[in-house]
């Protein structure tokens, strides 16, 4: 079993809130990005209205759910961080 | 050929290429042990994992493929960057955390964990090959593209250098290298690409006949008769030799000097019409092929992509400057651009293809609907065919093995986490690039109407050689890069998982590392004769298909095994094996596939394109059915924590 180089994490009392935190954030993201390829879908001409300095609404929704992806990769990583501070006992090093 | 091999963009290549080699070999002096080998002793600091995972992402399709299909088709080929990046959301919210948690490092060590099945062992091991398999085919195509017009080599020799390299580097060196190959490549990309950008920006853009290096398009003045058939053209150096109407298109066969071209009959009024300049592309009855007429030596052929008229905040102008990226997108929306449409026939013994001009207004490239049947002449399967490709690359990502692995590969989650974050906003950055270098090949005159795949390297050469093969090289690096990391991720599967799990040999370490090296050569020259098959095809709809069968394979059980407590091993089993079958099964009667047979593609059993819709429900039920009806089956005790808690909730 000497391949196995994951180390032992022992228990981490934030698990189940770092699972449910991941969860919702995933359910909005996927809604927004459903919503997208809805409009896709059934009203490409949507897509085509000028909304913001120009640009359609598929440039904007679409950078919109590229930069909402790093925003929120961004949020979940510092509420996972603080939860493990806040829920597990100091490291020993 | 219409580009030629210049030594400096020779020189630049090789020694990159070079250069990438002696970084491998120099890491894998560090690199004894098979943890060393397999998964980088879990030792990698965050920062240079995430810029390695985004070096692992960003293959050839990112760079080549969507860049080409944007220069092509517009904003439709923007939708795989949306798609891809989207992936990353389930990878990082839904999946890496859980698996991380339970301490294994391939989805079926996982999955054994908490099952320890036979039968588990087998099909997660044969999906991670399958799978890996699938995403190659795309990387050596791309390969074969990038060779062709750099060094002047024929595609399948592009091929087979791809091919033979990386089973050096994987043999000789295994992960450790590929992690700072990964993360010199990953890093380069986004530097020469935002260069790239810049330049363009800065270049900015200008109509066909004001642009600075663009081929200027001719046109012939030239009268029709009654019949609506061409009857005379002004210029009397050329001689009428043929014409034909294809489809919605009339196509006019001149000759002059003793070359013949093609040309199309714009709009008529009147009797008076114009002729405009065409592509074609000949293979006579003796088998010569020649371009524009002529042999492929002559550079008769020409790169075409450009404004039909230029509009900056409502008002014509002939060229714009020094453009900002908002202002940019915004004038190809109000502007209207060139594009050379392919027909193909056979007239007088010969078999012809013309790329004739069309006029697409700037409106309608900047939504999605040109190459996705989404509006005109849409039906529902085409939709549905549209919806079944956004959903594979969405839940694609976290599905495939050679991302997952690097996931394991630093010693905390949360610096897991922090390289996840890392590699999303690299990749990010990168993809919104795509849409401005694909937009920008797209009316800069530079694009191969044979190949979309070379449209952004391309686009490089327009800002000179040294750039071209700056970007070509890095092109070609993220290729090595890409195989090397899916074809470890091969030798993880058949060495662990079959070999040494399924099979139950108790293999020692050296030997384990002996076998991933000959797995290594095995599915190199898999990935070569495939490469070789599929060269017609752009890239990103090649990796479209690899993330439908992953999403289809292991995404199912992935998600259940983490979050539903009534997942046996059998469910996981069945639903593995229904959604390799099924989504193979499906592309392998697609149109695409009956096209490479050389049958009509309309004539395909199954109409669309993508796997996805029907493939990873089904392959979701499959588990649900197959768990439900093998209850006594053992529980998940690994993660049962986990499931009760989220129960609870």
């Amino acid at each position: 079993m000497q391949h196995k180089p994951a180390p032992d994490l022992g228990t981490d009392a934030a698990s189940g809130f770092k699972t449910r935190i991941g969860l919702i954030l995933f359910a909005i993201y996927g809604l927004i990005y459903v919503g997208f390829v809805l409009i896709n879908t059934f009203s490409p001409q949507t897509m085509g209205q000028i909304v913001l300095a120009g640009l359609n609404l598929a440039v904007v929704y679409g950078f919109g759910l590229i930069i909402l992806a790093i925003v929120m990769g961004l949020i979940y990583s510092v509420i996972c961080s603080r939860a493990e501070d806040r829920l597990n006992p100091p490291e020993e090093k | 050929m219409i580009y030629e091999a210049s030594p400096v963009a020779i020189g630049v290549f090789v020694g990159f290429v070079v250069f990438v080699l002696w970084v491998s070999f120099y890491f894998a002096r560090r690199t004894r042990d098979a943890k060393g080998y397999f998964a980088a002793g879990g030792q990698i600091h965050w920062f240079v994992n995430g810029i390695a995972f985004a070096g692992d992402y960003l293959s050839a399709a990112s760079f080549l493929g969507i860049a080409g299909m944007i220069a092509f088709y517009g904003y439709d080929g923007f939708l795989y960057s949306i798609g891809f990046l989207a992936g990353w959301v389930v990878a990082l919210f839904v999946v890496a955390e859980p698996l991380k948690r339970l301490g294994k490092y391939t989805l079926s060590d996982a999955l054994d964990a908490a099952f320890n099945s036979k039968g588990i062992q087998l099909t997660a091991g044969i999906s991670a090959l399958v799978v890996s398999v699938c995403y190659l085919i795309p990387q050596m195509v791309g390969a074969g593209a990038l060779v062709t017009p750099l060094l002047g080599m024929p595609h399948y020799v592009g091929v087979l250098i791809v091919g033979v390299i990386v089973i050096v580097i994987v043999a000789t060196a295994g992960m450790t290298s590929t992690t700072y190959v990964q993360f010199l490549k990953g890093g380069l990309l986004i530097i020469f690409s935002t260069i790239l950008a810049i330049s363009l920006l800065n270049q900015g853009m200008a109509v066909n006949e004001e642009h600075p290096s663009a081929h200027k398009l001719i046109t012939l003045d030239a009268t029709i008769g009654a019949d609506g058939t061409v009857i005379a053209v002004a210029d009397a150096s050329y001689e009428i030799i043929s014409q034909r109407q294809q489809g919605k298109v009339q196509l006019v066969r001149l000759q002059q000097d003793e070359i013949q071209t093609w040309w199309s009959v714009s709009s008529s009024e009147g009797s008076a019409v114009e002729l405009q300049e065409a592509l074609s592309r000949t293979t006579t009855a003796g088998g010569t092929l020649l371009y524009n007429g002529a042999p492929r030596s002559e550079q008769r052929f020409f790169q075409v992509g450009s404004l039909a008229n230029l509009i900056v905040d409502g008002e014509e102008v002939g060229s714009l400057e020094h453009t900002d990226p908002f202002q940019f997108l915004a004038a190809i929306q109000q502007s209207n651009v060139t594009r050379f449409i392919p027909v193909s026939f056979e007239d007088d013994g010969e078999s012809i293809t013309v790329w004739y001009q069309t006029v697409t207004p700037g409106e309608r490239l900047m939504r999605p609907g040109v190459r996705f049947k989404l509006d005109e002449g849409s039906t529902l399967l085409s939709k549905l065919d549209f919806v079944s490709l956004m959903m594979a690359l969405f839940l694609g990502t976290a599905a495939l093995p050679h991302i997952l692995i690097r996931y394991y590969t630093v010693r905390r989650p949360r610096d897991a986490r922090k390289s996840t974050v890392v590699a999303i906003t690299t990749i990010g950055f990168f993809y919104i690039l795509t849409l401005f270098l694909g937009m920008g090949a797209m009316v800069n005159g530079v694009l191969d109407v044979e190949s979309s795949n070379m449209s952004a390297p391309l686009l490089a050469q327009n800002f000179g050689v040294i750039l071209f093969a700056c970007i070509s090289a890095l092109a070609f690096a993220t290729v090595l890069g890409t195989v090397s990391g899916l074809i470890v991720a091969s030798c993880g599967a058949v060495v662990h998982d079959l070999m040494h799990h399924f099979m139950g040999m108790n293999l020692s370490e050296k030997s384990q590392v002996r076998n991933g090296k000959i797995v290594a050569a095995v599915v190199g020259g898999i990935a070569i004769l495939l490469g070789i098959v599929f060269k017609d095809i752009n890239v990103s709809f090649l990796v479209g298909l690899a993330f439908a069968v992953a999403a289809s394979a292991n995404l199912p059980s992935i998600v259940m095994l983490l979050f539903w407590k009534q997942t046996t091993a059998k469910g996981i089993t069945a639903s593995i094996l229904a959604g390799i079958v099924s989504s193979l099964g499906l592309i392998l009667f697609s149109p695409m596939m009956w096209d490479i047979y050389g049958l009509d593609a309309a004539n395909a059993p199954i109409p669309l394109e993508n796997p996805g819709i029907i493939s990873i429900p089904l392959s979701f039920v499959v588990l649900v059915v197959a768990s439900l009806a093998t209850q006594p089956d053992r529980t998940p005790v690994a993660v049962a924590p986990v499931s009760a808690e989220m129960i609870a909730e």
